[in-house]
């Protein structure tokens, strides 16, 4: 990879040249007046500057929302202002926390949450892996002599384009039961299969869409690291006689870790947050097969006609704080890796 | 086992012709029959009347049975495709049905009409495009400013969340300042957390801020998304601190340095966020449904979403719609594909 | 660009902020936020354009906007302070605190009282009993429709008028097994269709003080019915069975295609069969099939209402006398071939605006079954929370259905979801 430093120029086509423009004409409109403010505060303070329209938006739009979120897990009744919530204490939690056995869900007062708990356990770890373990192999191909290779990149991007409800969309049209997929089995002379009503067809089903949908995004990022690690590696390795499978262990696979860890992140992080798409194309069902959490906790704030916000808030708490701690973990691990 | 791994380690450049050359360009085609089958079929289906989309088993291309004027007759009369008694075959119109006997009229004999069964007939087809799946809705909703909306909508966030990300990525990776750790920590934290559940919160903030019904309630709330400072922060992580003091020795300020050192430096993570930025926009629901209620600000997600009603989804035109909102993405997509995809690829994501 | 530039650029930018949400011209805006399973929007454009004209002081916008949004969105917004002046809903009960009384404003009250009687009190508040909220502009009922071509190929005879649940499913078994038909029986995934179901085997819902007491003998009868035909495949699985919580499922595609013989839905589908099926086979609304308490279906159906934090009140009130009026109501119904509520229209009668007459005798015979509504039906449709009601109904049900709940669990969590529910509702501050 080449970098070029200093100019401030952004190479390329015309198409880049229309989207500089605005950025050009506004950064260094700003230029003169951020001098002034270095000077003020000195240069040690500058990164404060550099920090704080991101922290005002986040702070207003996610911190202070968080705040609230909190309030109302704390607070009962059906208002909408918080001022208008009689304090409850810890009794949301208690009630989402009551189970005689908490790996049983059916046991629990509020089975439908721990439903959804399991159900993302499930659907998370089998997703990620399926998502980054083909975005790999389809960036592998990709990376090798292909005819088209750009037609092929793009076939795979494609439906990254699409929004969570037209994919839901697209493959219900596919997997309902007078479906395409149907059509073509009982044209073969096989019986019609409920592909959304047999929970482990349902599940499967979610996992192989969302898969679908997002890949793209991940291979292009695979195959950018992997046509980023320099070709004199391999030749040197190929001249040692180092085995294939040696090689990618030894040689591919640490230098795309860095790669690799965003790639999981990203997809962890969207995984986790799947809720459009499964909404659409299963609504959670068969019974709750698929329920997620996400769902659950949209359904107990809108789609109910008692909106249970204070329910709802300390879903959202409970799930906010593990996923707080995943995230930690993952980065722990992520930057050791990174050492490597 | 290693020449089936070959493959895992060849880089471009291989030689020879390879079983595994075979396997990878069966899953290419494999691949495209997935990923673009289904948006074929989409696009077909959007064609469909009515009727049409209910069949089963479903026709890959649109089809309505033929009509014919019948002397005699004020209106066109439906064809059929009728067995006679003795096992000949005969177009012919139906006049009228009575339970499961029909009343049919050679149209080239419109005088006389002999009862049919209901089985030994069969609807006559021919391809036809309902293109009023697509007119009907355009006429009737403001479509081009819906689609103005989402493109402001796009571009106003995507520009916005690029700046404010990419300053704030910088500030965190470049510095050491009090309070870095325990602002990554929050950024960071929140990673995971789907706006869908803070939802009702933010609806309160922004009810407070009067961006009910204007655009800024679409493109505020989204736009310091920790994802978008996790991954520029990540890249400029790589970047070499020595070319930022090289930079200041030559009385560089600190924004020119993020402007223009760490920016350009940082292009490829940069493409990617946008991508991840315009798609989320473009496409975004949820939110919007609730903060515009008012149709000079639809954007295409809320107003085309207008077909789905309490007990009936008018299928025909959420499918034509659907198509609609994709064609400006998939333009883009063919006039940029060269940036983007090769954006990302060939600038290398490290 | 120097900041003053900026400045001016941000000054032009907010200038044209404020431009799209303030109101245009003299004429009064008003907002009226609709959605639409039909044509609907698009006639009541049509009229509200004549309405304009003879008013050009006051103008209407109507919002087009999915359901979802009607369901989910609105009470939000109103809980908040925002929204229309004017909107379409469904949950007629459940956001009665947010409407306007037009009562002071109308020219004659006596008249909305005369053509909407019975339904006003579904618009108020417990305790109000005179206040006047809304245009009861569709009336629903829950019944069902067979397949009557099926019944002739197969040789079965169609039921009768007093036929039990269990007479229709000895009947369409029998038409499914000799046509090969998958689906003997289909019956809309919606709490609101069960219910009608439910009462006619004597289900009550609602105790003597009006407070939810769901899970009664009647209710375990038909319960347990549905249970059964899912098991023996009178009933298919991917209806119920499909989605969790309460989401709707419908069965239409699966009639269309005649691949079930009897479907259990309402009055809405007319329009749409007209145009899915047509003149394909014979659909035909028949008799609500009897249990031993009633022959019922449920009422439903969506009102026009007027919303009290509107700031324009008097011009409101004109335009719903205008949508309310006898004429209007007419054409209303006429053209999207929506059952009208007004009781001097259903007097008159309406000429449905469609030359299907398998159309039009469906609605007549569903504008039959109005007459015959049991009492236990239109008491549960007035009450203000019977969502939460058919929610849990469905959502419990569902689960029962594929296995996840035994129905014993079933009754168990139905009871307890409504009661959790109705207990997060008293906690209100008074």
């Amino acid at each position: 990879m080449k970098r070029s430093a200093g100019d401030g120029e952004l190479r390329g086509n015309r198409a880049e040249g229309l989207l500089r423009l605005p950025w050009e004409v506004a950064m260094r409109a700003l230029e003169y007046p951020m001098r002034g403010v270095q000077r003020l505060i000195g240069q040690g303070r500058m990164p404060y500057v550099f920090v704080l329209p991101n922290l005002l938006i986040f702070g207003t739009f996610v911190v202070v929302p968080l705040f609230i979120n909190f309030y109302y897990s704390v607070t009962g009744g059906t208002a909408l202002f918080p001022e208008d919530r009689p304090f409850v204490g810890a009794d949301q939690y208690g009630y989402l926390l009551d189970c005689e056995n908490h790996l049983s869900p059916f046991t629990c007062r509020e089975d439908r949450f721990w439903r959804g708990v399991y159900n993302t356990i499930f659907f998370v770890t089998f997703q990620v892996v399926a998502m980054v373990g083909l975005s790999l192999l389809t960036a592998v191909i990709l990376n090798r002599r292909i005819v088209a290779r750009g037609f092929f990149r793009s076939v795979f991007f494609y439906p990254v384009l699409l929004s969570p409800v037209v994919v839901a969309l697209i493959w219900k049209w596919i997997l309902q039961r007078d479906g395409v997929l149907n059509a073509v089995i009982t044209a073969f002379g096989g019986d019609r299969v409920l592909f959304l009503a047999e929970p482990q067809w349902a599940m499967f089903w979610i996992i192989f869409v969302s898969t679908w949908a997002h890949m793209g995004f991940y291979t292009l990022i695979l195959l950018a690291g992997l046509q980023s690690i320099p070709a004199d590696l391999y030749e040197a390795a190929e001249m040692d006689g180092t085995s294939r499978w040696r090689t990618f262990r030894r040689i591919t696979m640490p230098l795309l870790w860095p790669t690799m860890l965003v790639v999981l992140v990203l997809a962890l992080i969207k995984s986790v947050q799947t809720f459009d798409e499964v909404f659409v194309l299963t609504g959670g069902g068969p019974g709750t097969a698929t329920q997620l959490i996400v769902h659950y906790i949209y359904e107990t704030a809108f789609a109910t006609q008692v909106h249970n916000f204070g329910l709802a808030a300390a879903a959202s708490i409970l799930l906010g704080t593990v996923l707080f701690i995943l995230t930690m973990i993952q980065m722990r691990l992520g930057s050791r890796g990174e050492r490597r | 086992m290693n020449r089936t791994l070959a493959f895992l380690t060849r880089r471009r450049g291989g030689r020879g012709w390879h079983p595994t050359d075979i396997l990878s360009y069966a899953y290419l085609m494999l691949g495209v029959l997935m990923m673009f089958g289904p948006v074929v079929w989409l696009l077909m289906s959007s064609f469909k009347t009515q009727a049409g989309l209910v069949e089963f088993p479903p026709s890959f291309l649109p089809y309505s049975q033929e009509q014919v004027m019948v002397e005699g007759y004020k209106d066109p009369l439906p064809l059929f495709e009728v067995t006679l008694p003795d096992g000949s075959k005969k177009p012919m119109a139906q006049v009228r049905r009575i339970g499961i006997v029909s009343q049919m009229v050679d149209p080239k004999q419109p005088d006389q009409t002999i009862r049919v069964k209901f089985e030994d007939r069969t609807p006559i087809r021919s391809l036809a495009f309902a293109w009023e799946n697509y007119v009907t809705p355009l006429k009737q909703f403001n479509f081009m400013s819906y689609l103005w909306n989402s493109i402001v909508v796009t571009t106003v966030a995507t520009f916005i969340t690029l700046v404010v990300n990419s300053m704030a990525a910088f500030g965190l990776s470049k510095y050491e300042f009090k309070g870095r750790t325990s602002i990554l920590i929050f950024i960071i934290g929140t990673l995971m957390i789907p706006i869908t559940v803070i939802m009702v919160p933010v609806y309160l903030v922004a009810t407070q801020l009067g961006m009910v019904n204007s655009l800024w309630g679409v493109i505020l709330p989204g736009a310091a998304t920790p994802t978008g400072v996790f991954l520029l922060r990540q890249y400029m992580l790589t970047i070499p601190d020595e070319l930022i003091d090289a930079a200041r020795m030559d009385n560089a300020s600190e924004w020119q340095i993020y402007w223009r050192l760490i920016v350009p430096l940082s292009l490829p993570a940069i493409a990617v966020l946008a991508i991840f930025s315009i798609m989320w926009r473009w496409n975004d629901f949820l939110w919007p449904l609730i903060i515009l209620t008012r149709n000079e600000v639809y954007t295409l997600q809320v107003g085309l979403n207008a077909f789905q009603g309490e007990l009936q989804v008018q299928w025909h035109f959420v499918l034509a719609m659907t198509v609609v909102t994709l064609l400006p993405i998939t333009l883009v997509f063919a006039f940029l594909q060269k940036f983007i995809t090769t954006g990302i690829a060939s600038t290398g994501m490290k | 660009m120097n900041t003053r530039g900026m400045k001016g650029l941000l000054a032009s930018a907010a200038v044209a902020v404020l431009a799209w949400t303030a109101p245009a011209g003299a004429a009064v805006e008003l907002r009226m936020m609709w959605y639409s399973d039909g044509n609907e929007g698009e006639v009541v454009r049509d009229l509200l354009n004549r309405f304009e004209q003879q008013n050009p002081d006051i103008k209407i916008i109507v919002d087009n906007v999915a359901y979802k949004a009607i369901l989910e969105s609105l009470p939000v917004q109103l809980a908040a302070g925002q929204g229309p002046d004017i909107a379409r809903v469904t949950d007629l009960g459940g956001l009665s605190k947010y409407y306007l009384d037009l009562t002071p404003y109308l020219m004659d009250p006596e008249y909305w009282r005369a053509s909407f009687g019975p339904y006003l009190q579904w618009y108020r508040q417990s305790g109000d009993t005179k206040g006047i909220y809304g245009i009861q502009n569709q009336l629903t009922m829950t019944g069902p429709f067979i397949n009557k071509t099926l019944f002739d190929q197969a040789g079965v005879a169609i039921p009768g008028a007093k036929a039990t649940w269990d007479d229709w499913a000895t009947a369409t078994v029998a038409v499914a097994k000799k046509l090969n038909i998958p689906y003997p029986i289909a019956m809309d995934r919606s709490g609101h269709r069960f219910a009608g179901t439910a009462i006619s085997m004597g289900a009550k819902f609602l105790n003597e003080k009006g407070e939810p007491a769901v899970v009664d003998e009647g209710f375990k009868a038909m319960a347990s019915r549905i249970k059964k035909w899912h098991d023996d495949g009178t009933m298919g699985k991917e209806l119920w069975g499909g989605v969790s919580g309460s989401a709707y499922r419908g069965a239409n595609e699966e009639f269309a295609n005649a691949q079930v013989v009897m479907y259990m839905s309402g009055s809405w589908q007319i329009s749409q069969f007209a145009k899915q099926i047509g003149d394909a086979f014979d659909w035909v609304a028949v008799p609500q099939p009897c249990g031993p308490a009633a022959c019922t279906g449920m009422p439903g159906g969506a009102g026009t209402v007027a919303l009290k934090q509107t700031k324009h009140p008097k011009e409101v009130a004109k335009v719903m006398e205008y949508l309310a009026s006898e004429p209007v109501i007419t054409e209303f119904s006429a053209r999207t071939l929506i059952l009208p509520a007004h009781l001097g229209v259903v007097k008159k009668g309406v000429d449905f605006k469609t030359d299907l007459r398998l159309a039009k005798d469906a609605l007549s015979v569903f504008t039959g079954h109005i007459s015959n509504l049991s009492p236990v039906a239109s008491a549960l449709q007035g009450y203000p929370y019977n969502r939460v009601i058919f929610n849990a109904v469905i959502s419990r049900l569902g689960q029962a259905v594929v296995g996840e709940l035994t129905l014993d669990d079933a009754y168990a969590r139905i009871t307890q979801d409504i009661e959790a529910q109705m207990a997060e509702q008293q906690r209100n501050k008074k």
